[in-house]
């Protein structure tokens, strides 16, 4: 998540497609403008206070008030207007139903993702990760489980807010493929600094494939055992996560059917392998201090091990 | 007899390491990049500053890898990589990193010695 605040060129100075772009260039623009108004009352100064006498007389006369403090901004601001909302306007375009659509949910302090179908039915549950096709857009649909939360991808597009007891509609769009950090942008309590994720643009032809791939995973049996699956169930871990296919059907934390394949862990704030599962599970809290996982000190490393191991082939 | 005791306890003449300080930066961002502090309070990276694994504040001073393997710069740079291979039995498991990040993550960690 990190990635979505910090860089060079500063994320939210570099869009990655359509619709941060628009509010990149209003910015720049607005930017521009404040420099040259600034460079304005700057001379103004000047003149006011060293420049000739014959300036002075000029600029304290009346016309200087009509011309610079009424005509000037009248005519700048009205044609900003214009053009803003003439440059945003396709930003609340109609929703046309056929975009792929994704329901994502602020939770203290995670993100649940759910893709939807056309019919707006949950056909995949992730969390902390959203996968879209490059160069067309994708509709998300902005709920919170608790507190209100804000969805902000910086390349992608402005912040919406999460409300609870409201969906929030936000289109984002991809121009290329590449992996974008985001965060909650909206104070919601303790560990609301820790509370990322990644979104995950793929050329249509991989986004083809990644869809399938999971459908295919969802629909076959969970085979995957071992010790590291039996120490998941009896350690209770069900209670709160999910796992497709296995007795794991608790829906307070995120959904654990892929998190095998997941870029990060936590909440978009660690990269996700075995040492960071290890660490993560074993002492969440000493990461993440106040987020709703315990740490499971009283697992040996050789369980947390054999657990990790398990949690990876959750692909 | 005395002597010899106090002599004995002479600091040594120079580090045990010459560290290479551009490398140990580079290291330090493979560091954080790996996620390593999620288990090791780590000098140096502010967060997060894992308690499940042993910190490794003073790390140049140690003189065994995990208590098993002499700690030299090619010992620890495999161990990084692969601790299991180095040290069988070993909690901390292979971490998805190159040979010279490796090398890299191992310069810092010898850099972090705090008495130099």
């Amino acid at each position: 998540m990190f990635d979505a605040l910090w860089g060079w060129p500063p994320p939210v100075l570099d869009p990655a497609g359509p619709y941060a772009d628009k509010v990149t260039v209003l910015a720049w623009v607005l930017l521009a403008l404040g420099v040259i108004v600034t460079a304005i009352v700057c001379a103004a100064l000047w003149v006011a206070i060293k420049g000739p006498a014959r300036w002075k007389q000029r600029l304290g006369g009346e016309s200087a008030v009509w011309i610079g403090g009424i005509a000037f901004p009248g005519v700048v601001l009205t044609a900003l207007l214009f053009w803003g909302l003439t440059l945003t306007a396709d930003l609340t375009d109609d929703i046309t139903g056929t975009e792929p659509r994704i329901r994502v949910t602020g939770e203290m302090w995670w993100f649940r993702v759910q893709y939807l179908d056309p019919a707006g039915r949950v056909v995949m549950e992730d969390a902390n990760e959203i996968h879209l096709p490059v160069g067309q857009p994708v509709v998300l649909e902005l709920r919170s489980a608790d507190v209100i939360h804000n969805f902000w991808v910086p390349h992608l597009s402005g912040k919406k807010d999460m409300l609870p007891g409201r969906t929030n509609l936000l289109r984002i769009q991809a121009d290329k493929a590449g992996q974008f950090g985001g965060v909650c942008a909206e104070y919601c309590g303790g560990p609301h600094a820790l509370m990322g994720f990644v979104a995950i643009a793929h050329q249509p032809a991989d986004y083809a494939r990644w869809q399938q791939g999971r459908m295919g995973r969802l629909a076959q049996v969970n085979a995957t055992g071992g010790p590291g699956r039996q120490l998941f169930m009896e350690s209770g871990c069900g209670a709160c996560h999910r796992v497709a296919g296995t007795e794991a059907n608790g829906l307070a934390g995120p959904d654990l059917t892929h998190v095998g394949t997941r870029a990060t862990l936590g909440a978009g704030i660690l990269p996700n392998h075995r040492g960071t599962l290890i660490g993560w599970i074993g002492d969440s809290q000493g990461i993440k201090p106040g987020n709703r996982m315990p740490s499971y000190d009283t697992l040996s490393a050789a369980e947390l091990t054999a657990i990790a191991g398990w949690l990876e082939q959750q692909q | 007899m005395c002597v010899l005791a106090t002599a004995g306890c002479k600091a040594p003449e120079k580090p045990r390491y010459t560290v290479d300080t551009a490398l140990a930066e580079q290291g330090r961002a493979v560091i954080e990049r790996a996620g390593c502090a999620a288990c090791h309070e780590i000098p140096g990276v502010a967060w997060p500053r894992g308690r499940w694994g042993p910190s490794l504040a003073g790390f140049g001073d140690i003189g065994l890898i995990a208590g098993a393997v002499p700690n030299t710069a090619e010992n620890l740079s495999a161990f990084l990589r692969n601790a299991p291979a180095v040290k069988p039995g070993s909690t901390m498991p292979p971490i998805p990193i190159t040979p010279d990040e490796a090398r890299a993550a191992a310069a810092y960690l010898y850099g972090i010695d705090d008495d130099v």
